[in-house]
């Protein structure tokens, strides 16, 4: 991943490392708090369209729960790269390490 | 073959029966609950000392809390359900299950929609705040557009019953529910429909209810919340702000018979009419012509009607000018009266099919609900037969009246079913 390869130190590194899974274990409970979805759904390399069963309203509502818990705003064009949940959490972690 | 309706050729209409009810009010939850409420002449009028602290001349409303729907529906159907749209849902889900409609008859029939709503007041004012603090479209959510529509009970029932037939909102002021159930009964008879769920439903959040406040309508007999609302009463002051959902199931009678149903009364008229006249002051000779032509729809005479549900929201000109409309077309015939807004408080969209399930309740039960707080009764109602208590009586026919802003006028007969 680009973010290990730039990194600086071992040290540094590791807290990115700890920061991401942060990232990850909140989107997670958002989705499972806030958009209801079943834990069983998390499935992070999977298309998660079909996995977390999202229409094109539910996307509305995503870039609306990432401003209110990340403090950034989606750029919709952004969001046609991301196909899995991993793509998803790496788009947020990178948005809130720059 | 029924009788002619204003000179039109005759035609083979079909009767239209009422299969299931359901209520979200605030004399309970249930239809159960609310008959045990008519019957004991409880009233559900509290005081919000919230509204008096943000502008409101009145704090008088409604005790209503909002249904806890989590569990019940999924997350994108709450969303998109504004505060009315709750109270008609719970409401549909009560009248389907008494009138024994599945999932499945709903998937294989084309049921139609028609319910009376006339705002989304708060689901507009808050994204409208929230534009205003976020400057940007994008976050105002999925399911703003679909609180914020006048059809939002429509739109929102139709989706999540997965209903195929008819479907609008109808939005007739404080007449909204009746003409809901005058329409439903219109197109039922005449053959386009087998199924219709009707209603009415209103929302009681201070937003929505702010302006009708600034019109000084409201009673301010805030000393003593459940005498507020006096419909006919000399001491009447105006009326209380209320709400909810009802929610009637309409069919034909062969829809009816065909799969078993169980019929709690029988729709035979409606007539309507508008006064023609002032936005908010009502006239008599509008609501009189709404009374005279509903009769002549359902071709009984004035002897047979047992009950009147009346209008009369406890304001002094309104209740005055219903009485007199009525004294002028039953004359010396005395049919029972009340108002049961005397314990409701003005349901405004809700009331007309509210005050239907209320009557319905009544035919059932075989008694008349009491006008409550009536002590003097003003001088135009004198000589009316309106009753502030309980009264046990078999009851055969109804009259049940509703009038809005506008002028617009729903009179409906429902009688008990005769084979």
């Amino acid at each position: 991943m680009n973010s290990i390869t730039s990194s600086p130190g071992a040290g540094v590194i590791s807290e990115w490392s700890m920061q991401k899974e942060q990232v990850i274990e909140k989107i997670n409970a958002l989705l499972i708090d806030e958009f209801e979805i079943e834990p069983e759904q998390i499935i992070p390399g999977e298309n998660m369209l079909e996995t977390l069963e999202i229409d094109s309203l539910d996307l509305v509502d995503i870039v609306v729960l990432i401003e209110k818990h990340f403090g950034f705003k989606v750029v919709t064009e952004e969001m046609s790269d991301i196909n899995t949940l991993n793509d998803f959490y790496e788009y947020v972690y990178r948005k809130m390490a720059a | 073959m029924r009788q002619k309706r204003f000179g039109q050729p005759s035609i083979d209409m079909k009767r239209v029966v009422i299969t299931g009810t359901g209520i979200y009010s605030c004399l309970g939850s249930s239809i159960e609950e609310v008959r045990d409420a008519l019957y004991q002449g409880r009233s559900g009028i509290v005081m919000d000392p919230l509204r008096k602290k943000t502008g409101f001349r009145s704090g008088l409303t409604a005790k209503l809390e909002r249904p806890d729907l989590k569990g019940s529906l999924h997350r994108r159907d709450r969303a998109r359900l504004a505060e009315e749209g709750e109270y008609a849902y719970v409401a549909t889900v009560e009248a389907l299950k008494n009138a024994r409609l599945d999932e499945d008859f709903l998937a294989n029939h084309d049921v139609g929609i028609l319910y009376g709503n006339d705002s989304s007041a708060k689901a507009v004012i808050e994204s409208a705040d929230l534009m205003r603090e976020k400057q940007d479209t994008m976050l105002l959510g999925s399911g703003s557009i679909f609180r914020s529509m006048n059809s939002t009970v429509t739109m929102n029932l139709a989706t999540i019953f997965k209903l195929k037939g008819i479907s609008f909102t109808i939005s007739g002021a404080c007449a909204s529910g009746s003409h809901a159930i005058g329409m439903a009964y219109l197109l039922i008879r005449s053959g386009l429909q087998d199924q219709i769920i009707c209603g009415g439903a209103q929302e009681i959040n201070a937003e929505s209810m702010a302006s009708f406040d600034g019109l000084s309508a409201f009673s301010v007999r805030e000393s003593s919340p459940q005498e507020a609302s006096r419909p006919f009463d000399i001491g009447r002051d105006g009326l209380v702000p209320s709400g909810g959902g009802a929610t009637l199931i309409l069919e034909s009678l062969e829809s009816a018979k065909k799969r078993g149903a169980g019929i709690l009364g029988e729709v035979v008229g409606y007539g309507f009419s508008s006064n023609g006249d002032h936005i908010s002051v009502p006239n008599v000779e509008g609501p009189a012509k709404a009374l005279r032509l509903c009769l002549q729809d359902s071709g009984l005479k004035l002897e047979e009607i047992d009950y009147i549900n009346a209008h009369a929201t406890s304001t002094p000109v309104g209740d005055m000018k219903e009485a007199e409309s009525i004294d002028q077309v039953f004359g010396d015939v005395k049919p029972y009266i009340s108002s049961t807004k005397s314990m409701t408080g003005h349901e405004c969209w809700m009331s007309g099919a509210s005050e239907a399930v209320y009557s319905l309740i009544m035919l059932e039960n075989s008694f008349v609900a009491p006008n409550i707080n009536l002590e003097t009764p003003g001088r135009e109602a004198e000589n009316l037969n309106i009753t502030s208590r309980t009264v046990e009586k078999n009851l055969e026919v109804i009259v049940s009246n509703s009038f809005g802003f506008g002028g617009t006028n729903a009179s409906l007969i429902i009688r008990k079913f005769r084979d």
